[in-house]
C-alpha cells in the first residue's frame, strides 16, 4: 500500500462522507458545504487513478490534472451560484432550511411584494 | 558540512514543532477566547518562525530563502491583524454579558 | 520507505477526521471553518501526488475564495431553529449511513481492481512539448492541447456571474453589490488592504508569468489578483463596482473573447480552430493568459461579491 493507493481510497471514503452529510443535513449551507466535500473526494480519485499511468517517466500525468485543475473551477462556480440561491432563498422564506409544508407563514405574500 | 546543517536544521526544526504542539494544547485547554489567541501566537511567531530558519541551509539560493522568508513575513502580518480583531471582538463579547 | 508512508498515512487520517467533523458538527460557522482547513489539508495530499498545479488551485480556489464565499454566507444565514424542518429518525439515518458506506466500499474495490498499465496520454504530451516553447506540461495541456476545455471553462465563469447577478431584486439591477466589510473598519485590517495587495498583485503576476515553465499559471494567478482585490473591499478601502459599469462588464468578457478571437483566427492564420503557428506558440499563449487572467480575477471577484443589493437603511 503506497501514496496512490491512500489516495485513492481516502477518496472513496470522503465521497461517502460527503453523500451521507448531504443527504442528512437539512440546513441548506451545511449541504453546500457537504457538497464540496464530495467534490474534493472526486477529484482526490480522479487524481490517484491518473498517477497511475505516470509510466513514461514524468512525475505524474499532466492531462488528467488539467482537467481537475478546470473542474476545481467550474466545482467553484456551481458553489457560488448555489451560495445566491441559498442567500435569495433566506430572504425569502426567512429561514435556511427547505420547508417541507406549503403553509410556512408569510412566505407567500412575501414573494408578491418584492 | 552538510551534516552541520543538517543537525541545524532537524534541532530548529523540531524547536519549531515544540511551540506548535504546545499552542495547539493552548487553543484547547485554555478557558477563554483571549488565552487562546495567546497560545496562538506563539505557534504563529516562534513556531513558523524556528521552522523557516531551519529550511533556510536547506534551501537553493538566495531566491528561495527570500521566499521562505515572505512567507513567515505574510503570515505574522495576516495572524497579527486578526489577533487584534478578534480579540476585539472577544472584549466587546465579554464587556456586554 | 515506512517513514513517507507514515506520513501519507496520517495526513489521510487527519484529512477524513477534518471532513467528518465538517459534516457532523452542529453550528454552520465552525463547518465552514472545518471545510477551509479540510481544503488546505487537500492541498497538502495533491503535492504527494506530485501534482504541483492542482495543489496551487485546490488551495487558492477550494480552500480560499470557496471559504470566504461560504463564511459570509453563514454570517448572513446563520444556524437556523433546528425545529422547522423535519428530522430524519434514527433509522433512517442509519439505512442512510449504510447505504454510503456501500457506495464507498464499491468505489474503493472499482480502484483497486483497475488493470495494471494504465492507459495515459503523458508519453505524448511530453513528445510534443517542445513544439509549444512551454516547459510546464500542465500549462501546455490547459493552453494548448485541451484549449478549447479552458475556452468553456473561461465562458462557464462568465455565465455563473451572469447567474449569480439574476438573483438580484428588479430594482436593484444596475446597481453594485453590498460591501463585503462593516462600514467602519478596524485599522488593523485597513493597514493590512493597504499592504497585501501589492504584494498578492506582484505574486499574481509573477505566477502567471512562471506558470509556463513551473508550476503556476493563469488560475492560479488570477485567484490571487481576485483575493487581493476582495482583500481591499473587505478593508472598505474600495467600494464594489457598479454590475452596469461598462469597464467592469468588458473586464469580465474580454479574456473569453480574446481567447476566442484568437481560436477562430487559427482558420486563417494556422488552418484549423485554436492552432498556433510554427514558432509563435509561446507569444500566443502568454497573450491568451494575460486576457484570461484579468477575466478569472474579476469573475472569482465577482462571485465571491454576490448579486447587487443594497442594505437595508
Amino acid at each position: 500500500m503506497n501514496a496512490l493507493t491512500l489516495a485513492g481510497l481516502s477518496g472513496a471514503a470522503l465521497i461517502g462522507m460527503g453523500l451521507y452529510g448531504f443527504i442528512t443535513n437539512a440546513h441548506l449551507l451545511r449541504k453546500i458545504v457537504a457538497f464540496n466535500v464530495i467534490g474534493g473526494g472526486v477529484f482526490l480519485l480522479f487524481g490517484a487513478v491518473a498517477h497511475r499511468g505516470a509510466a513514461s517517466g514524468m512525475s505524474a500525468d499532466p492531462v488528467p490534472q488539467a482537467l481537475v485543475i478546470t473542474g476545481i473551477v467550474v466545482a467553484f462556480s456551481a458553489t457560488a451560484l448555489a451560495v445566491a440561491l441559498l442567500l435569495r432563498y433566506f430572504k425569502e422564506t426567512g429561514t435556511p432550511f427547505l420547508s417541507d409544508n406549503c403553509e410556512t407563514s408569510g412566505s407567500r405574500s412575501d414573494v408578491e411584494r418584492s | 558540512m552538510t551534516l552541520l546543517t543538517d543537525a541545524f536544521t532537524i534541532v530548529c526544526v523540531s524547536g519549531g514543532l515544540f511551540f506548535f504542539l504546545a499552542g495547539a494544547v493552548g487553543l484547547v485547554r485554555f478557558p477563554d477566547t483571549l488565552a487562546r489567541l495567546h497560545a496562538l501566537t506563539k505557534a504563529d511567531n516562534l513556531g513558523l518562525g524556528l521552522i523557516v530558519l531551519g529550511l533556510l541551509p536547506q534551501s537553493d539560493g538566495v531566491l528561495s530563502a527570500t521566499k521562505l522568508l515572505l512567507v513567515w513575513a505574510v503570515a505574522q502580518l495576516g495572524g497579527a491583524t486578526l489577533s487584534q480583531m478578534v480579540a476585539r471582538v472577544a472584549k466587546d463579547k465579554t464587556s456586554k454579558s | 520507505m515506512n517513514v513517507p508512508f507514515g506520513f501519507d498515512a496520517s495526513l489521510a487520517v487527519l484529512t477524513l477526521a477534518v471532513a467528518g467533523y465538517a459534516i457532523a458538527v452542529r453550528e454552520s460557522f465552525a463547518a465552514v471553518i472545518a471545510f477551509i482547513s479540510y481544503g488546505l489539508l487537500l492541498a497538502l495530499v495533491w503535492v504527494r501526488l506530485s501534482a504541483v498545479d492542482v495543489a496551487l488551485t485546490e488551495g487558492a480556489i477550494g480552500g480560499g475564495v470557496t471559504g470566504a464565499l461560504l463564511i459570509s454566507a453563514a454570517a448572513k444565514v446563520g444556524n437556523g431553529v433546528a425545529d422547522v424542518s423535519r428530522p430524519l429518525g434514527r433509522v433512517g439515518k442509519f439505512f442512510i449511513a449504510f447505504l454510503c458506506a456501500v457506495i464507498t466500499i464499491g468505489i474503493a474495490v472499482a480502484f483497486l481492481s483497475l488493470p495494471e498499465s494504465a492507459p495515459t496520454l503523458a508519453p505524448l504530451a511530453a513528445e510534443h512539448l517542445p513544439s509549444t516553447g512551454l516547459g510546464n506540461p500542465v500549462t501546455a495541456v490547459l493552453l494548448s492541447y485541451r484549449a478549447i476545455d479552458t475556452l468553456l471553462e473561461s465562458v462557464v465563469l462568465v455565465f455563473a456571474v451572469v447567474g449569480v447577478w439574476t438573483f438580484a431584486s428588479d430594482h436593484h439591477w444596475g446597481g453594485a453589490p453590498e460591501s463585503p466589510g462593516r462600514d467602519r473598519p478596524e485599522e488593523p485590517l485597513v493597514f493590512l488592504g493597504q499592504i497585501l495587495p501589492p504584494l498578492g498583485i506582484l505574486i499574481g503576476v509573477h505566477l502567471v508569468w512562471t506558470g509556463a515553465t513551473e508550476p503556476g499559471g493563469a488560475f492560479q494567478g488570477g485567484t490571487i489578483l481576485a483575493a487581493a482585490w476582495i482583500l481591499t473591499m473587505v478593508a472598505g478601502l474600495t467600494k464594489p463596482p457598479s454590475i452596469g459599469g461598462r469597464w467592469l462588464r468588458f473586464a469580465l468578457v474580454g479574456g473569453p473573447a480574446l481567447f476566442l478571437g484568437i481560436g477562430v483566427a487559427g482558420f486563417v492564420i494556422a488552418k484549423a480552430f485554436l492552432a498556433y503557428p510554427e514558432g509563435y506558440a509561446k507569444a500566443f499563449i502568454l497573450v491568451i493568459e494575460a486576457g484570461v487572467t484579468v477575466s478569472i480575477a474579476v469573475a472569482l471577484g465577482l462571485l465571491a461579491l454576490g448579486p447587487p443589493g443594497r442594505r437595508l437603511p
